[in-house]
């Protein structure tokens, strides 16, 4: 009995890390963030509308926050510009813009013609804040808890479907500990 | 026009020197080794199976730059890696280390070959004992 019940196992295991390895869903190009339930990297950065003025983390301290990497050379930007118009006006959780490896002129003049969703936006012309954030492709959006931790990345243009799936559930978590 | 041609010919095969900043990156011979040996050994996280010392992407250019500080301030080989797993994970690495899931993909060839061989070694000595299935008369009437 034995001698068959253990092969078995064995085989059911493997079929079941080949059925993982090979799901088509899985995207290789989409690398997990290391700070994942970490708090996020500290950043401190010219804002983009008032370059003498900075930002950073304490901008959002204490609050339920979507940090969005962006770009004007960066295509998903645009897809997803339109949602974020939406969520800045519908939704209660405040969206802090970064400016990623961009130049000023353009971005100043894309948040005048597209809209502007962002509370604030720093500037980041020269990746250092990307770097420390793991950023490698815009657009990439964090979600960040009150306690300044990382709960969520999404990689990519930010769909409906993210939103609602993945980041509104969390938003509800994050702040349903308190009121 | 055959000048014309070696031009472009030139150009082609100088194709790659024009993306990369291939330049030394410091005076120093053994820091400009080090240099290189890193980036040899980091993976290009938008472009994923090249080196980000083969890489022109931007984000490469950047890591490079990145590592280049690190160095100038004096960090070790490890601190500089360590900087770059904290952040991307160790997908970065071309050798990922022998830890966690990681660790398992390492050892699964001499696993198996374990589990085999003494699958195989128990089978073997198994047929070995087992009597023969025939009858003495047989065996008589085969030998004599």
């Amino acid at each position: 009995m034995l001698k068959f019940v253990v092969p078995l196992i064995a085989f059911g295991l493997l079929v079941g890390v080949f059925i993982k390895g090979l799901d088509p869903e899985r995207d290789l190009k989409k690398l997990p963030s290391p700070f994942l339930g970490k708090e996020a990297p500290h950043f401190d950065l010219p804002r983009l509308k008032v370059p003498n003025e900075r930002i950073s983390n304490q901008a959002y301290d204490g609050e339920v926050a979507i940090v969005n990497f962006w770009a004007t050379w960066c295509v998903g930007c645009r897809q997803e510009h339109g949602f974020l118009m939406e969520l800045s006006r519908t939704s209660d959780v405040p969206i802090y813009g970064i400016d990623w490896r961009d130049q000023r002129e353009p971005a100043l003049q894309w948040l005048s013609q597209l809209g502007d969703p962002y509370v604030a936006s720093g500037f980041d012309a020269d990746s250092v804040t990307g770097i420390n954030w793991g950023v490698y492709g815009a657009p990439e959006t964090f979600l960040i808890g009150k306690d300044g931790r990382v709960l969520l990345k999404h990689l990519g243009p930010l769909s409906r479907d993210a939103w609602e799936n993945d980041f509104l559930p969390a938003i509800v978590a994050a702040e349903g500990n308190q009121p | 026009m055959s000048r014309l041609f070696l031009g472009v010919i030139f150009l082609l095969v100088g194709w790659s020197v024009w993306a990369i900043d291939t330049g030394r990156a410091f005076e120093d011979d053994e820091m400009q080794a080090r240099y290189v040996e890193i980036i040899s050994e980091v993976r290009c996280v938008q472009c994923q199976n090249q080196t980000i010392k083969d890489s022109n992407v931007q984000i490469a250019s950047d890591l490079r730059r990145e590592i280049r500080r690190l160095l100038s301030e004096g960090k070790t080989n490890a601190q500089v890696f360590e900087f770059l797993v904290q952040r991307y994970g160790d997908f970065v690495l071309y050798r990922p280390p022998m830890s966690g899931f990681s660790l398992l993909l390492w050892i699964a060839p001499g696993l198996f070959l374990l589990i085999g061989g003494i699958v195989a070694a128990r089978v073997i000595s198994k047929r070995m004992t087992m009597p023969l299935d025939v009858d003495d008369d047989e065996i008589d009437q085969v030998t004599s």
